[in-house]
């Protein structure tokens, strides 16, 4: 929302030693935050001059010319078609800040230039309020302006503004005359009336016009018509308001529709009466009906849009714009004024879906149904006036809507106890009949009459919101809640296992959870419903993920396209699917090594092993010591490595996958894990408890066995476990052979066997006896030698 | 007189011997000579049948004198010989020591998870407790339940994330106020509250300062007597902790439907101090939070009686604050998870 200073002066004495930015500022502090405030036209050292000579540059489009500018004449060379003797003119004197630089004397073609004569564009006028005249050449002023006067006070554009970024219930501040209130309760002053008179002619609009509201969301509409308009062009200040407001400036008629909702903020729509006919009815549109709205675009409207329509065709999309087909031209002769309140919800639909306008904007906040009633005899008063109108008696009117100001009753302690400060009663008072609210003292209770125009204030809660923005809410001393002493909670596993990871050198990732459909069944063989999104931005992002690993892959992908290949990450977010209607979300770990895992000399890259290890360490840290197991699975998901893959079992129960990646996904080495949290965390981990520490030595074994390389370390430890019994303490492969020496289908693996018990001292006959017997059991069930006996 | 001499020769000999010593060998074929079954001290010692009874004890103790300085004298030597053999053995033990040490890979956090941990531990500090909510939320939790009915203007500054065939029924949340939604509900006893939700938000927005996925934290303190002052308290003993001890904290009254009175929370730009610069845009103040008193009609909506009980919200984006913090320029850098990005974050966080 742009407010012109000249415009809000017209119902405000603001004092002349207020600066814009003081304005702005202020207004920030009570809650309506501004985006930008300062001059309408910034361009500075501007006079108004006569070009006394002008004398063509030979060979050029240039003229050489004196200009008079009251205290001196110049030399300035100007290259626009309309310069010539006699013309007064905007001249941007040597020093002078314009939108497209500072002037400065110079000479052109050997001529010196100590100037330069202006177009309105050169001063910063947009575009779209340059007249024809205007946008050929520079501005011509008429022969009566004075030399040496200020062309920005003459043309009526020494305006200020501020661009407002109003909050969404204060649809009221969307006029002028709201925004005076707002000012009128900051600086104490008092609002002007605006003049709503005007003379009826005995015509009645009655007998002339009929109306017909066939909907739910029309709550009031209004309409009278003025016949016999004289279309010109706007008087001065008409056409300034305008423009300092952002709106270009058309003919007297059209611009008091605009300038009209600009004082009151209610939208108006003048139709062409003649081109209209003798009725409007209000209705829903019909699927697929068209209609070509004032811009000259085919709308296609659909039954959840109101139109205003004639007996026959839809003539408005109402609450967003007129129809091309009852515009006011420039032939037109009688008007009909239409002011309405259409359901805001329903035009924030249909201009969320066609076209958002200055209408629909304020439509869709919300209406002051007084301002509905003001605007209209405004129009009037302003069609008599500037148009030489004649206003018809009677006014076609349908309500559905009840007129009236709030009444509120404050308790008084309670605005005290919800701000926490000590505002005396009288400051409260003063407060609220700033903002020209009336109230009633009832000593532990105020009772407050909000007027209509207030749509935000409902509860007294929104009255001590104004006493407090107007006080300042600023002026909140801070101070700390008087709470019992709780205890704070948060999820120490989660931080945990985060830690964890980074500590043992992963870097930890955070990526998006919207990834493509094409994805999202991917590194998995679960079956899930997948969740996609309605209106997704892009296909790239049109499904919640379910597994880390797509993303994880993708962010190697990046960094390898950014020549780093070292990638050892890891991300703890949701996994999301749907099961029986129900929306699930599971947190999840997803893990992934690639290249260099440790920078030693020679470094070490990560394989099966190193993922493998991690994710033992993590489970350890986390209490499943021994719980946990790494198994072989033939259903592993296709982008996995058929043979370099393993579901992870806690407890007998599948927790995650891990692996390589199949080649076909990636060439590169890449080993990616995935663990569902929410099922790992299901499990308590152990208790950490003292167990005592062994009083009597324990003694070692070594043994080699040779096995059919298919055979698994795990299944020869748990043979060696069954057959060693409670005195095997611990067991650890120290060494893995494969070559030369054995078979091509044989490996040998080789054990330390730590035998220890905590009552009394080993022997060494005792130790080998059970080892001894050991050897025989393992290489019986498993069909295996010991390897060098 | 003549032992004096007699043990003076056999000293001298022996001194004279040991400075040609070079091996321990050296010194093992001197002991021998003295100290062996024919050495000269044993032989000398052999001399003490011949000596009368009365002199036996001086000749014992002369014998004794002469026998503990050969021992000390070839000791000596033989500690010299071995520091040195150790100092030859150390020479050819040295290292280049400006090789790298080895590495035991750093790994890093997350920014966010920095930011998140941070806030955490100041909010669990004064008794908050962490609320972790689902990110697919209902239209009621996310909207309706927060007097955000359907068809609110409010609603435009959210562009939702709908689920497909839930158009405003289910959503991706579009902020973490949802939590207080929530926490009500799953109050029981609609007691008092005190809650923070840091979590992930999604909006349909994406340029340099916005993206689609962001995070946000929202707190809500339910009580009897909870004010406005008590949210501005809060609110600077936060900023202040996040952001450094002179960050200034500025209420200006705004608007949220879920909140009566409403503040928008600025801070004192971190960057100029307050003195005006690009960022703040001249302004010496920086937006970060958005914060009021809980509306009544949600704490009603929650099963609260909002005469017995107040309530403060605030919320704000986790991002903004990980951008402040550690001069990230721009928000699509926290989610692009390049590895040079991610790795300056491997230390701990400056106190």
């Amino acid at each position: 929302m742009l407010l012109s200073r000249k415009f809000v002066s017209d119902y405000i004495d603001l004092d002349k030693d207020l600066t814009i930015e003081r304005i702005a500022n202020d207004m920030t502090s009570v809650g309506n935050e501004y985006a930008d405030c300062g001059k309408l036209i910034k361009a500075s050292n501007l006079v108004v001059g006569e070009v006394v000579e002008c004398v063509d540059i030979p060979d050029t489009h240039l003229h050489s010319c004196k200009v008079n500018v009251g205290e001196k004449v110049l030399d300035i060379v100007c290259g626009a078609p309309n310069v010539r003797t006699g013309l007064k003119v905007i001249v941007a004197l040597v020093g002078a800040k314009l939108p497209g630089g500072e002037i400065k004397e110079t000479v052109i073609r050997g001529y010196k230039s100590c100037g330069m004569l202006c177009s309105m564009a050169e001063l910063g006028l947009d575009n779209k309020f340059l007249e024809t005249r205007d946008k050929e050449g520079i501005h011509e002023f008429p022969s009566d302006v004075e030399v040496g006067s200020d062309p920005i006070k003459v043309l009526g554009l020494d305006d200020e503004i501020i661009d407002f970024e109003l909050t969404s219930n204060r649809g009221d501040l969307l006029s002028v005359l709201g925004m005076a209130y707002e000012l009128g309760a900051i600086y104490k002053k008092d609002v002007k009336d605006i003049d709503l008179s005007y003379k009826e002619i005995k015509d009645d609009i009655k007998k002339e016009f009929k109306l017909d509201i066939k909907t739910d969301n029309c709550s009031l509409f209004l309409a009278k018509k003025v016949k016999n308009v004289k279309i010109k062009e706007s008087p001065d200040f008409i056409k300034e308001r305008l423009i300092a407001s952002g709106i270009r400036p058309i003919n007297n008629v059209v611009d008091i529709s605009n300038f009209v909702m600009l004082e009151t903020g209610q939208p108006i729509h003048f139709y062409d009466a003649n081109r209209l006919g003798d009725t409007l009815v209000v209705r829903q549109a019909t699927n697929d009906e068209k209609l070509t709205t004032l811009d000259n675009i085919e709308r296609t409207l659909s039954v959840d849009d109101i139109v205003i329509a004639n007996k026959t065709d839809a003539v408005g999309l109402a609450g967003v714009m007129g129809g091309l087909s009852t515009e006011v031209e420039n032939d037109t002769k009688d008007i009909l004024i239409e002011t309405a309140i259409f359901d805001s919800t329903s035009i924030r639909k249909t201009s969320k879906k066609i076209l958002r306008s200055e209408a629909s904007n304020r439509f869709e906040k919300g209406l002051d149904p007084k301002r509905t009633y003001m605007a209209i005899n405004r129009c009037c008063n302003l069609l008599e006036k500037y148009a030489d109108g004649e206003v018809l008696s009677g006014i076609v009117e349908y309500s559905n809507i009840k007129i009236e100001d709030k009444k509120i009753i404050l308790p008084f302690d309670k605005i005290n106890k919800v701000l926490g400060i000590e505002i005396d009663k009288k400051t409260i008072i003063d407060i609220l009949k700033s903002l020209k609210f009336e109230v009633k003292d009832m000593d532990s209770q105020l009772e407050v009459i909000v007027p209509s125009r207030r749509l935000d204030i409902s509860i007294p809660e929104d009255l001590i919101e104004e006493v407090g923005r107007i006080y300042g809410m600023d002026k909140i001393k801070g101070k700390f809640p008087k709470l019992d002493v709780v205890v704070g909670k948060y999820n120490k596993t989660k931080r945990a296992i985060k830690h964890k990871l980074c500590d043992m050198g992963l870097n930890e990732t955070v990526s998006y959870t919207l990834i493509s459909n094409s994805d999202v069944h991917k590194f998995t063989n679960d079956e899930f419903e997948s969740i996609m999104l309605n209106d997704p931005m892009s296909e790239d992002r049109n499904t919640l993920r379910y597994s880390l690993l797509p993303s994880l892959v993708d962010i190697y992908k990046f960094n390898k396209s950014h020549g780093i290949n070292d990638v050892s990450i890891f991300e703890v977010g949701k996994g999301f699917y749907k099961e029986k209607d129900n929306y699930k979300e599971d947190l999840k770990l997803g893990i992934l090594l690639s290249g260099i895992y440790l920078e030693d000399i020679p470094s070490v890259k990560s394989d099966f092993y190193t993922l493998k290890g991690i994710i033992e360490e993590l489970l350890d840290y986390l209490g499943y010591v021994n719980r946990y197991s790494f198994v072989v699975d033939k259903n592993i998901p296709k982008e996995f490595h058929p043979n370099q893959s393993a579901t992870i079992i806690l407890q007998g129960k599948p927790i995650g996958i891990m692996g390589k990646i199949h080649p076909s996904v990636s060439k590169d080495d890449i080993y990616l894990a995935e663990i569902n949290l929410d099922k790992l965390l299901c499990n308590i981990g152990s208790r950490m408890i003292y167990k005592d520490i062994p009083k009597y030595p324990s003694i070692n074994k070594d043994v080699a066995f040779v096995v059919k390389k298919e055979i698994t370390s795990e299944e020869i430890k748990k043979e060696i476990k069954k057959s060693c019994g409670k005195l095997l303490n611990n067991i650890k492969i120290f060494d893995i052979y494969e070559g030369d020496k054995l078979n091509s289908d044989e490996k040998s693996i080789a054990f330390t066997l730590e035998f220890l018990d905590l009552t009394k001292t080993l022997t060494e006959e005792e130790v080998m006896t059970i080892f001894n017997k050991m050897i025989d059991d393992v290489s019986k069930k498993l069909n295996c030698k010991v390897r060098d006996k | 007189m003549e032992k004096d001499m007699e043990r003076d020769n056999i000293i001298c000999d022996l001194e004279e011997q040991l400075k040609k010593v070079i091996t321990r060998n050296d010194v093992a074929q001197i002991k021998a000579l003295y100290l062996g079954k024919d050495g000269i001290v044993t032989k000398l010692s052999s001399k003490m049948k011949e000596i009368p009874n009365e002199e036996k004890k001086e000749f014992g103790k002369f014998l004794n004198e002469i026998k503990n300085e050969v021992v000390e004298k070839i000791e000596k030597i033989n500690k010299e010989i071995e520091e040195r053999e150790l100092n030859e053995k150390l020479a050819g033990d040295s290292i280049d020591i400006t090789l790298p040490g080895r590495k035991i890979k750093r790994g890093s956090l997350h920014p966010m998870t920095r930011i998140e941990e941070q806030f955490e531990d100041l909010f669990v500090s004064m008794g908050y407790t962490v609320y972790d909510g689902p990110e697919i939320e209902s239209d009621e939790n996310c909207f309706q339940k927060l007097n955000i009915p359907k068809g609110h203007p409010a609603r435009d500054a959210q562009d939702t994330f709908y689920l497909k065939d839930e158009f405003e029924n289910f959503l991706l949340r579009s902020q973490t106020s949802t939590a207080q939604a929530r926490a009500m509900e799953e109050n029981k006893e609609k007691g008092p509250i005190r809650i923070v939700c840091p979590g992930k938000v999604y909006r349909r927005d994406e340029d340099a300062t916005h993206s689609h996925q962001f995070m946000q934290i929202e707190g809500l303190v339910i009580d009897e007597n909870i004010s406005m002052a008590d949210l501005k308290g809060t609110l600077e003993l936060f900023c202040k902790h996040i952001l450094g001890e002179k960050t200034e904290v500025r209420f200006r009254p705004s608007f949220f439907p879920f909140t009566e009175p409403s503040v928008e929370v600025d801070v004192t730009c971190f960057k100029c101090g307050g003195k005006g610069c690009s960022l703040c845009k001249q302004t010496g103040w920086i937006e970060v939070l958005g914060a009021g008193m809980v509306h009544p009609n949600v704490l009603e909506m929650g099963g609260y009686d909002s005469k017995k009980y107040q309530a403060f919200a605030f919320g704000t984006g986790m991002d903004r604050f990980a951008m402040f913090k550690y001069a990230i320029p721009d928000i699509r850098t926290i989610y692009a998870n390049d590895l040079r990005f991610l790795e300056e974050f491997d230390r701990k966080d400056v106190e």
